[in-house]
Order: structure tokens, then sequence, then C-alpha cells
């Protein structure tokens, strides 16, 4: 059977790859500390020895349009192409062509629906920037073969939070039942608090420092019952418009389990939101 | 109402190179050749196979025509599509985050709950 390896949940920065890569007049003042951190956290993914990696992640309306929107979608395929030509534009993110783990693919599939999540699938997608991100930062050499899972954080109407989580746990078993002999890690990235297109857009700060505060705190410490307790789709309005991304994290925390307190645990207070890595081991910290 | 066409406007500038350069171009001319001929195709279908009933209502038809992303954020339009879209076309104008502010800043008056982006 297969070995989950590491849990990582992160936000994901599409302003990252062009922040590191800049020298000189064009390099901003925060991006030293900011690699040294994503450094740091891509140690916690390359000790895991991984050799698949499960993204999970949200299209930002770049393949999957409101005239057939899935809430759920696995990638099945043995490739995936990735970015978009609107963020080559605004971010300077590369093409890039991952690998995809198909079998692992086809188990979720079968495996999810059998477990009541209706799962939709596509067998030709190019995903973006919020699976990207993750490998950019996390595994920049590109070399592992993916299962792209998307979720709809985006175009309402949303699933409710607690089935994000449900999810995640669900995908947790499902790839610990999977029948192959592999290490594989379970990523996801989402946001804190976060405001795009709205009047709170682009501040000193994340829109809402003090939910940013209490998430990191629900998701280090593996509280799923406070944070359910607290979070609906209608009070993810108020620490930003695009702040649904948070349930993306939630998910994340259903794969890590319930009371799961996170290994590794960072942040980084930017201009316009904040940034979160965590990674779990649920097979104990690696040597 | 049409807040889908509102945003399958923005979606489908915002994904062609030319379109984008057009609409910064020629907005008001954009907008009617978008309405009568890209309005009602179907993504994924043949030609012949048109919608038949999606149209803009005139407060639409203006706030895209004036390049007005403030009242396309009043009117329901996803914040993700317009915001992108808009720094696509006028960035390029301004130093570094100076547009995002602005765009942020003319909608200082925006109070909670923001209009339903519900499609």
């Amino acid at each position: 059977m297969a070995t989950v390896a590491a849990v990582i949940a992160s936000t994901h920065h599409p302003f990252y790859y062009r922040a590191s890569t800049a020298t000189g007049d064009d390099r901003p003042p925060f991006a030293d500390e900011w690699v040294t951190k994503i450094e740091a956290f891509r140690e916690t993914l390359t000790r895991a020895e991984p050799d698949v990696l499960v993204m999970v992640g949200s299209d930002h309306f770049h393949q999957l349009w409101l005239d057939n929107m899935p809430q759920f979608l696995v990638g099945k395929a043995p490739f995936f192409d990735a970015n978009f030509y609107n963020e080559e534009r605004e971010f300077g993110l590369p093409r890039m062509t991952l690998r995809g783990q198909e079998d692992l693919a086809a188990h979720i599939l079968r495996q999810g629906l059998d477990a009541d999540f209706d799962l939709a699938f596509s067998n030709e997608l190019r995903i973006d920037h919020s699976i990207t991100c993750p490998i950019i930062t996390l595994r920049p050499q590109a070399d592992l073969p993916i299962v792209p899972i998307y979720t709809n954080i985006f175009a309402p109407p949303l699933p409710q939070p607690k089935r994000f989580v449900q999810l995640g746990r669900t995908l947790r078993e499902l790839v610990e039942s999977w029948p192959e002999d592999k290490r594989v890690a379970i990523i996801g990235t989402g946001h804190l608090s976060l405001e795009l297109g709205g009047p709170r857009q682009f501040g000193e700060h994340g829109p809402d420092p003090e939910f940013d505060r209490k998430a990191v705190d629900w998701i280090a410490s593996g509280d799923i019952e406070g944070c359910l307790a607290e979070v609906t789709l209608d009070s993810l309005h108020h620490p930003g418009n695009a702040t649904h991304g948070f349930m993306d994290f939630m998910l994340m925390m259903g794969v890590a389990g319930d009371g799961a307190k996170a290994d590794y645990v960072d942040s980084l207070d930017l201009f316009h939101t904040m940034e979160a890595y965590f990674t779990w081991y649920p097979n104990g910290v690696p040597a | 109402m049409s807040t889908y066409l509102l945003d399958k406007f923005l979606f489908t500038v915002d994904r062609d190179p030319a379109l984008v350069e057009r609409y910064r171009e020629d907005p008001v001319g954009t907008v009617t050749w978008w309405e009568q001929e890209m309005a009602n195709t179907l993504l994924h279908c043949i030609p012949a196979e048109k919608t038949t009933w999606l149209a803009f209502t005139p407060e639409e038809r203006r706030a895209l025509s004036e390049h007005d992303h403030v009242a396309l954020f009043e009117l329901g339009a996803h914040p993700f599509l317009t915001l992108t879209l808009f720094i696509a076309m006028f960035e390029r104008d301004h130093g570094p985050l100076e547009y995002q502010r602005a765009y942020g800043r003319a909608m200082q008056h925006i109070s909670m709950p923001y209009p339903d982006i519900a499609t």
C-alpha cells in the first residue's frame, strides 16, 4: 500500500516566481527573506522523499468555465501542460509540462465515487498557478508525476466548508488504499484573507490580519472543529472577497486529520496577503 | 441582469492577447462587435449551435463600453476577471502597483456586503 510521506498546505502566491528570479533594481526588498523561507519549506518536502504528488488547487477561470463548472475535479492524464497566457502576462510564469500518475488518478476517481463524492474528471487538463506555484516553490525540478485535484472556491454556489474537510479526510484514505508501494505527498494550496478586485486589495498587509492569525492557529493545531464552528460560506466574505480559497486549507486539514499538529509552521507577512506554510508527517518525521 | 454574460465577455477577452489590445484601444467598438458576434457563441460547439437569448442590459453595455470597473463590480461581475483584464490593459501606464492601488481606492465607497457575484 502507498504511504502518505507528507501532507503540505501552503498559500500560492503567483508573484513568488518573478520576485525570486528578479535581480538588481527589479528585485523587491522582501525577496531575499521570502526565498529563505521557501527554501526551508521546500526542504520539508525533499526530506519526505516522495515518489508522487497529489496536488490540490483551484482553477481560476482558465480552463473551467461557467457553462460547465465542476465542484471537485480530478485530472487523469499522462501529462499536464501548465500555465496560461494571462498568467505569463501578469505573473511571468513559465510554461511547464508535468507527468501524470494516471493509475492513482483512476483509483481516486473510482474509490472516491464509491465513497459518495461525485467527482468530475478531465483527460486533458491544463493546470494553472494554483498547482504550478507549489511546484515552483516546493519541487522546482518538476520531476515527479502528479494527480491534480481542483476544487471550486471561485464560482458560487460553492460546496460547504465541511465538504472540503470531508473530501480531505477521504482523500487521505484513498491515497493510503492505493495498492502501490509508493511514497505520496499530498499538497494543497489556498489563501488566507485575500481581496481581489475590491476596495481592500493590495494593502500593506492582508485585508484581515486577525483572521489570518486565527487561521494559522487552526491549521497549525489541526483544530478542525474550532475552524468549522466559525467558518461558513457567508463568514468568508468578511476577511476579503477572495477568502473562500481558505477552504482548500480546510481540505488539507482534513487530509492531515483531526487534532494533527503540523510538524512545520511558517508564515510571512507580505503586502496584499499573508503567506503561510505547513507540513505534517503522518508516519513520523523523516530522519 | 446578465451577470453571466458580463463574465463571459471578461473571460473571453482576457484570454486572447489580440482582444485585450482591441478592447483597450476601442472599447465601444469591441463591446458592440462582441455582443453581436460572440455573446451567443457556445464555447466548445460549432458556430451553427448558437445560443439564442443572451444580451447585455443597457447598464452592463455602458459599464463595459466605458471601462467602468467600479460599475462592473457593482453589477456583480466576477472581481477576479475584471481585475485581471484591467491590469492587462492599464498597468503598463503606471508605476509598480500604482494601478492596482488606484483601482481599489476608486471603490472605497463600497461597503460590505459586496454585490452578489453568483451567476
